[in-house]
């Protein structure tokens, strides 16, 4: 986003006469605002597009009463989750209790400062991009916890505790296969590895190193649908034992938060899948078709046809599989996604020494 | 003119903007949440009373408090965490510099082995935790892991 201030400082003369942090300062709002406003709505509008989804693929209808085809109903939704009664129980931990929503928004909604949209909209470019998507990912296991346990109620703790078990076992994987990534690109930074992936489809990671770099973008995407805790992975919430796990006790917008951060974190997850493996706002073709500054919208469009293809793939999983148990979750994790992080990791890296 | 190409102004900009989000984030949450509540207080109503107030366990009275012990291999399972997470991170500055040191094959060859020795020590404590059964969920009197322990 520096690049696009600057672009416009330079070229539109309006500008020149104002000091320059305002400029940044009203850039960095509008930017702040346009990330918020995406990310809300795609909370809502992936509600609806689940409950389709699920019911085409449950052969039944999906929601389809307010507004045409029923896409209205995440309004309908919103509506009734503002007006309900905000309870909070006797038993809670008044505090933690309160806490725990703030900070399972915010982190989830934090991991878009670096998610390259096209080769300019991006909000900032760390240079520590990856390492600081996983610091802040790891944020949500502290809120989760702080959910369950202040809920006072035996199920959430419980369902906290799992959850914090298995979002801290995938994180292992995931970290180890950033790490090939890392090694494959030479840099941390995400429009860096972005542009590691330019000249069509086969300069993706994904196919970069077939034998390896394939396993290691399904381990990545396992691993990452057990972190968003979504079925076949969704433990912590399972509600035939233990009613809606740490978030049982939330209600009204309290409660809206949690389901809102579970969309924004699958937006992310897939979006970071994306920039990693499948090329980011790369065209599968080599160069691009709009010249200039337009080739933005190109790469706007590219980047967002993959991540919600990948976000569709994560609810067609929803709802095709059935869910894990407890004991077959972490051995997943510790008995299969390890060992073959591993050996991708190990392969990766020969395949690059003699290549 | 102020200077567009100074990298100092960058990389403030850049972690400013870190700080905004997070700001945004909660003023986002906070915001919802006070409008919720208005709007309940305005149009829909408020009528706590003990049974609503008391946690939901599946419509029977909750007996005793939540804030139990729980089972140790939680525990076993975060200890096994940290200790990979801290070697991968370990190895992050490792992996920014091997594709630049391809150039040069001895070097390439001498960081290869040296991960690999770092990363075996790991997969030794891996394959060690996983003989001593730790790694395993559910224990029974009859497992033999547990029973070698024993």
């Amino acid at each position: 986003m520096y690049d696009i201030i600057n672009y416009f400082v330079t070229n539109v003369k309006i500008l020149q006469s104002i000091p320059f942090w305002m400029v940044q300062a009203a850039f960095m709002l509008a930017g702040c605002g346009a990330v918020l406003g995406v990310a809300a709505l795609f909370a809502g509008v992936g509600s609806v597009v689940e409950r389709n989804i699920a019911g085409r693929i449950q052969a039944r209808y999906g929601p389809n009463r307010v507004g045409p085809w029923g896409w209205m109903q995440f309004l309908a939704d919103g509506i009734k989750l503002v007006l309900k009664e905000d309870l909070i129980p006797d038993a809670s931990a008044k505090m933690p209790f309160r806490l725990a929503p703030y900070f399972i928004f915010t982190v989830a909604f934090a991991a878009f400062i670096v998610v390259p949209f096209s080769q300019k909209l991006q909000i900032a470019d760390l240079n520590i991009g990856i390492l600081y998507i996983i610091s802040v990912s790891s944020i949500v296991v502290i809120a989760i916890l702080l959910a369950g346990w202040s809920s006072g109620n035996k199920w959430s703790l419980f369902g906290a505790m799992r959850s914090a078990a298995q979002i801290i076992s995938y994180e292992v994987p995931v970290t180890i296969t950033i790490l090939a990534v890392i090694m494959m690109a030479g840099t941390m930074s995400m429009q860096e590895i972005t542009a590691g992936q330019s000249g069509g489809i086969w300069r993706w990671f994904i196919f970069r190193y077939p034998l390896f770099t394939i396993p290691a973008f399904l381990v990545y995407y396992i691993a990452s649908i057990a972190e968003v805790n979504r079925t076949p992975f969704d433990i912590p919430e399972a509600e035939s034992e233990l009613v809606a796990g740490y978030h049982t006790e939330y209600s009204s917008m309290r409660f809206a938060m949690f389901m809102m951060s579970e969309y924004v974190n699958v937006l992310a997850v897939s979006a970071i899948a994306v920039t990693m493996f499948l090329g980011g706002w790369q065209s599968p073709y080599p160069g691009h078709i709009f010249p200039g500054i337009w080739s933005n919208i190109e790469g706007l469009f590219w980047f967002f046809s993959k991540t919600f293809f990948l976000v569709f793939l994560m609810m067609w999983i929803r709802w095709t599989l059935p869910r894990y148990r407890v004991d077959q979750l972490m051995d997943l994790c510790w008995k299969v996604l390890l060992p073959v992080s591993f050996i991708n990791l190990f392969g990766i890296c020969a395949w690059m020494l003699l290549a | 003119m102020p200077n567009v190409s100074n990298n100092t102004s960058q990389y403030l900009f850049n972690y400013t903007n870190v700080l905004l989000f997070l700001l945004a984030g909660i003023a986002f949450v906070f915001a919802s949440i006070a409008f919720s509540r208005i709007m309940a207080w305005l149009l829909g109503h408020r009528k706590p009373d003990p049974i609503k107030q008391s946690t939901y366990e599946c419509g029977e009275l909750p007996v005793g408090t939540s804030f139990i012990r729980f089972n140790i291999r939680f525990y076993i399972v975060a200890l096994i965490f940290i200790i990979f997470d801290v070697e991968v991170v370990a190895l992050f500055p490792w992996a920014i510099i091997f594709k630049k040191s391809l150039a040069l094959k001895g070097d390439a060859i001498l960081m290869f082995a040296e991960m690999f020795v770092f990363v075996l020590i790991l997969i030794v404590g891996l394959i060690y935790v996983w003989r001593k059964g730790d790694l395993q969920w559910v224990k029974t009197l009859g497992d033999k892991n547990v029973k070698d322990k024993e």
